[in-house]
């Protein structure tokens, strides 16, 4: 296994694109061959609008405000935007949406963002410190509670660092692969869930899958990044894959896709 | 019967201190100008129910309207806290605010079986997570037909629902499209309901196109006409959410002196709406209205005799 080369920090060409782009080219990327994809706040937002215009043009975006078959005109703030709305192919309300599609069994992909995640790949985003006397309140659930439970898999993009990749979370919000991946195949399937769980985690320094226990397995590192980076922005020792993959670089037109049509302003990919 | 009436007296007669209120609508369809005129009526001790408490929940608690919140996602859309309720909530600053939590779907089903008469709601939500140890009125429960459990959540029934539209009649039948969010569950579960909209019109034009009829005035006791009733939040085919105010509303509620001193200005400093509006301006105003139509096609009902 090489250790991919150090990113030279004042070499103009490694600049070429920032981190936050290539977290969310690598994770649009991850969606090519999917078909319906419940879409979450925030970085999911641009990473799925992204894989509609280049991998999965024949993805189906399904919003938890009620559009199905999105076709968003600008990359909307939030996920009640009007632009979902306009030309989508269905207008549905909540109850229907969560009950008939999402609890119905016709969600390939949850694309969730989170505060907290384990190794595990169980999610907080409900409170940091205790929960009747947080130190910092969190929005809670929304959808991703029972999108983690119903969607058929999990996909999860999120910056890497102590405070988000942790030995233990502060409050679970969204239920991963529990404990480790035997007993979650067993709850998962005494319990009835309709999804196998969380199955890619796209970070800001590279690609992580689920090995055969259930934890995440850094399988692709992004031009740039190093595995000390990497280590230092984690909360426990992690799994890297025996042969490590660097993750293409963004194209042209991945990059001109992100900075001129989804996000012209920069929230995102700063 | 026109049950037509001010935002000033629906409020007033409506809307009783201690009163669970829902004033619904995700993302779409939140009217604004019924919270503010709660604020300036002083309503106290509600309860605020909402999937999303957004940036008119943050005002209401900061304007001290309120005692508890019902709620599944607690956060300004993209740009991050409600920082006055977060104040409430992890400094105690004023006073304390209870929580009572869900996630969308358990908030969904609530209303749901509140509408239906039905005890409980089940939903395949909730496994292996901690939300049943944060509120104990998220339960699980055996099916009576097999080995399956499933969780449960109990009926909301608000005292008061608060649903703006598009347009209704003076009746209070109201037909509205876009995003539907649950208003029809809040509606139908609450023991009165308000109705704002943007335009009255003739019964008609409801009868022109029954399958767009959302609420029947049969639930609704007053009918407020309030043209950018919903602003900052949007209206389908009108304007334009304003997510500049919504980035603007991370600062100015920062600290509680100047998100009084908004609430001073934009809230106590009008005597309604129409002087918001004015207030706001016409550029303001214009930037907001759609770039262009998109008009549906009309579909044919036929007549049969």
């Amino acid at each position: 296994m090489s250790e991919p080369r150090p990113a030279e920090r004042s070499a103009p060409e490694t600049q070429a694109f920032t981190k936050s782009e290539m977290m969310i080219v690598a994770a649009a990327r991850e969606l090519a061959g999917q078909r319906v994809c419940f879409v979450g706040v925030g970085l999911p937002n641009i990473a799925v609008n992204l894989a509609r215009l280049t991998v999965a043009p024949s993805l189906e975006l399904v919003y938890e405000s009620g559009a199905f078959g999105a076709k968003p005109a600008r990359l909307p703030l939030s996920i009640g935007d009007p632009t979902i709305v306009t030309g989508a192919t269905a207008a549905v309300s909540m109850f229907e949406l969560f009950s008939f599609y999402l609890q119905g069994g016709l969600v390939d992909v949850g694309f969730l963002g989170a505060a907290q995640i384990d190794r595990f790949g169980n999610i907080n985003s409900t409170v940091i410190g205790d929960y009747d006397h947080p130190r910092t309140r969190l929005p809670g659930s929304g959808g991703a509670c029972e999108i983690a439970i119903n969607a058929r898999q999990v996909f999860v993009i999120m910056r890497q660092s102590k405070r988000s990749f942790v030995d233990r979370i502060d409050f679970r919000t969204s239920p991963g692969n529990l404990g480790g991946a035997e007993t979650a195949a067993r709850i998962r399937r005494e319990e009835g869930w309709l999804g196998r769980g969380p199955s890619v985690v796209v970070t800001d320094l590279g690609i992580y899958h689920f090995d055969d226990s259930g934890e995440m397995r850094l399988d692709s590192i992004h031009p740039g990044a190093t595995l000390d980076q990497v280590r230092e922005t984690i909360g426990w020792e992690p799994r890297v894959a025996v042969s490590l993959a660097v993750t293409p670089a963004p194209t042209v037109e991945e990059l001109r896709l992100i900075r001129e049509q989804l996000d012209p302003d920069g929230a995102y990919r700063k | 019967m026109s049950k037509v009436t001010s935002m000033r007296d629906a409020v007033a007669e409506v809307v009783h201190d201690g009163d669970v209120v829902a004033i619904e609508g995700f993302t779409h369809l939140i009217c604004f100008a019924a919270g503010h005129e709660i604020i300036r009526q002083r309503k106290r001790d509600l309860t605020l129910a909402r999937l999303t408490p957004d940036l008119i929940y943050d005002q209401m608690v900061a304007a001290g309207t309120a005692r508890k919140l019902v709620f599944s996602w607690l956060g300004n859309p993209g740009v991050g806290g409600l920082h006055a309720i977060r104040r409430r909530v992890e400094d105690d600053d004023p006073a304390p605010l209870e929580l009572e939590e869900y996630s969308h779907f358990g908030m969904v089903g609530r209303y749901t079986a509140g509408a239906s008469n039905l005890p409980f709601f089940p939903l395949r939500s909730y496994f292996e997570t901690d939300l049943p140890k944060a509120n104990p009125l998220i339960r699980p429960i055996k099916s009576p037909y097999g080995d399956e459990t499933v969780y449960a959540v109990p009926p909301l029934k608000p005292d008061v629902t608060v649903v703006h539209a598009q347009r209704a009649d003076a009746e209070g039948n109201t037909q509205m499209w876009g995003l539907l969010g649950c208003q029809k569950e809040a509606a139908f579960a609450a023991k009165r309901v308000i109705v704002v909209v943007e335009e009255l019109v003739d019964e008609a034009v409801i009868r022109a196109d029954p399958n767009r009829t959302v609420i029947p005035g049969l639930i609704v006791d007053a009918v407020v006409v309030e043209p950018w009733g919903a602003h900052p939040s949007y209206v389908q085919g009108g304007y334009d959410r304003d997510n500049h105010f919504y980035r603007d509303w991370d600062a100015i509620s920062r600290e509680a002196a100047s998100t009084q001193a908004w609430l001073d200005e934009w809230v106590y400093g009008v005597s309604g709406r129409a002087e918001y509006i004015e207030k706001l301006g016409p550029e303001r105003l214009a930037s907001l209205r759609p770039s262009g139509a998109a008009p549906s096609g009309s579909v044919d009902y036929g007549i049969y005799r």
